[in-house]
């Protein structure tokens, strides 16, 4: 299998506190990997060190087998990295259209153009002359994934996608990372929420005061309750 | 008072206002986008006015000294955005480092100024092309003035066609919101700014040399250049370029007016303004709720 993300032995620090103890993990091509975890267990502080928002101090980030450690942010989307923030971030005083036109900034090319974004996401064509801050917490979101799904990302990073969504929005979340699987999308996610994570990933592991402490495929997951409870029960 | 002397009053107001628009826009384009209060933005006005008295010396042409300004001025400040300015952004205590660094470089760029050209004043002429008036009826304008007002409304407009018509205008608004996610998309933000910064000091520079022969050019211009811009931007909402044009307008026609009918009242007018639009809108008058800014 083809490795498209490689986090090896990361450890990385907000000033001097130390948030990540040796994280570790690969996806490959074409999958959807699930990083699980409780509220401040350090899901986010990961992905923003695979990003290099917070370079790690110690470990290796290898993106399709090339070392990106001392890259800039923009640079490393550049090569591929995807990155959808937990808070959403649109751009709230420009239009829908030209919050995905942004997303093209990577210079990248592949399958997703406007015209695509447009028929994956028909409600992104109805508003696209709208301003970004107006629309709903849900339409946000989704406009958030379109915008850097315009970059054609190798991987796409989605941070805690699910959080603050109502259970209809989480459906039709669930339906769009479904179909990106089907189009081949490689993804990495972060949840807390065991249901959707189940319903999408394909292996996962868990995440614990910044310590890997398990690693399966999702089948596995599935029947393995006293995991469940011991690290991801609320 | 007759229509006539109203009519030259508004339009020698309407030409202050469009110096005063370039260098208080290049001040708060800077903050809204790259969070920098550049106190140091009056410098590069008076560092423009120099550039280009040296390039007139050069070439006898008047042009050649106003892009001369411009040019040298963007690049001094392009060069001390990329070599102090990034440094120090996103530092704890990046607001104070900002002041404490910028002012030093008024310091500097005065000091700098009186070294290389002396203490004494230094005077440029008009343009010969534009050194007559225009008569139309009873109201007679200088020419230079009237080519100042064509010449900012021609920076407004192509201000507005890139900020909001062009790719870079939308990074630009994009990253005065947030800055870190326009990153991530791939865009090379240090660049936009210094880009931007020096695009703005530019701005600044040329209104510098454009003034140049309606004012002296001396150390210490800039500080007093910075004062009344600062004025401009706090009416006008900080980081709202927009903003900034209309408080210019204002500032500029009040100082024209309050001449004529309060002489001796003058030159406190344009801060009575400010502090009349702080009692009723403390943000500025064009600034949005929660802090949103838009360019």
């Amino acid at each position: 299998m083809d490795e498209i993300l490689k986090v090896q032995n990361l450890h990385s620090y907000y000033g001097k506190s130390h948030i990540l103890f040796g994280v570790e993990f690969s996806v490959n091509k074409g999958e959807t990997f699930c990083l699980m975890g409780r509220n401040g267990a350090g899901k986010t502080t990961t992905f923003k060190s695979i990003v290099m928002l917070v370079p790690p101090k110690v470990g290796k980030v290898l993106l399709n087998g090339r070392e990106i450690n001392g890259l800039k942010p923009y640079q490393a989307a550049r090569l591929g990295l995807g990155l959808v923030p937990e808070d959403r971030r649109i751009f709230g005083d420009l239009s829908v259209k030209d919050n995905l036109l942004l997303g093209t900034s990577s210079e990248r090319k592949g399958y997703w153009d406007l015209a695509k974004i447009y028929t994956y996401f028909p409600i992104l064509l109805e508003y696209q002359d709208q301003l970004g801050g107006n629309l709903s917490g849900g339409e946000q979101q989704m406009l958030t994934i379109a915008r850097t799904l315009m970059g054609n990302p190798d991987i796409l990073l989605l941070d805690e996608p699910t959080e603050g969504l109502s259970p209809v929005m989480v459906k039709v979340l669930k339906d769009l990372v479904l179909k990106l699987k089907e189009l081949g999308t490689t993804i990495l996610l972060s949840e807390q929420n065991i249901k959707f994570c189940m319903a999408v990933a394909d292996r996962l592991v868990i995440i614990d005061k910044g310590h890997i402490v398990y690693e399966a495929d999702v089948e596995t997951f599935r029947a393995d309750e006293d995991i469940k409870k011991k690290y991801l029960a609320v | 008072m007759s229509f006539d002397v109203l009519i030259s009053q508004f339009l020698g107001g309407l030409s202050v206002a469009m110096l005063l628009f370039l260098v208080a826009s290049g001040l708060t384009l800077i903050f809204g986008v790259a969070k920098v209060f550049n106190f140091a933005h009056g410098s590069f006005y008076m560092l423009g006015a120099y550039f280009s008295f040296q390039a007139i010396n050069l070439f006898n042409n008047f042009w050649i000294g106003a892009l001369a300004g411009a040019i040298g001025a963007g690049l001094i400040g392009m060069v001390l955005e990329i070599c102090f300015i990034r440094r120090i952004s996103g530092r704890e205590e990046e607001g104070a480092f900002q002041i404490l660094l910028t002012y030093a470089f008024i310091l500097i760029i005065d000091d700098g100024v009186k070294f290389i050209w002396g203490p004494a004043y230094k005077t440029i002429s008009k343009p010969e092309s534009l050194a007559g008036a225009l008569t139309v009826g009873p109201v007679t304008i200088p020419t230079y003035n009237l080519f100042i007002i064509l010449l900012g409304l021609v920076i407004v407009v192509t201000a507005w066609y890139v900020l909001s018509r062009t790719r870079m205008g939308k990074i630009i608004q994009a990253a005065s919101t947030d800055t870190q996610m326009v990153g991530m998309l791939g865009v090379n933000v240090s660049l936009v700014m210094s880009l931007l910064f020096g695009v703005a000091t530019a701005m600044g520079g040329l209104a510098g040399a454009m003034a140049a022969p309606l004012r002296t050019i001396a150390p210490g211009t800039g500080v007093e250049i910075i004062i009344d811009s600062l004025i401009v931007v706090v009416i006008g909402g900080l980081g709202n370029f927009w903003g900034a044009l209309f408080a210019a307008i204002l500032i500029g026609e009040v100082n024209a007016f309050g001449i004529l009918w309060l002489p001796q009242w003058a030159s406190l007018l344009s801060f009575a303004v400010m502090i009349v639009v702080l009692i009723f809108k403390s943000k500025g008058l064009f600034t949005r709720e929660q802090g949103r800014k838009k360019i």
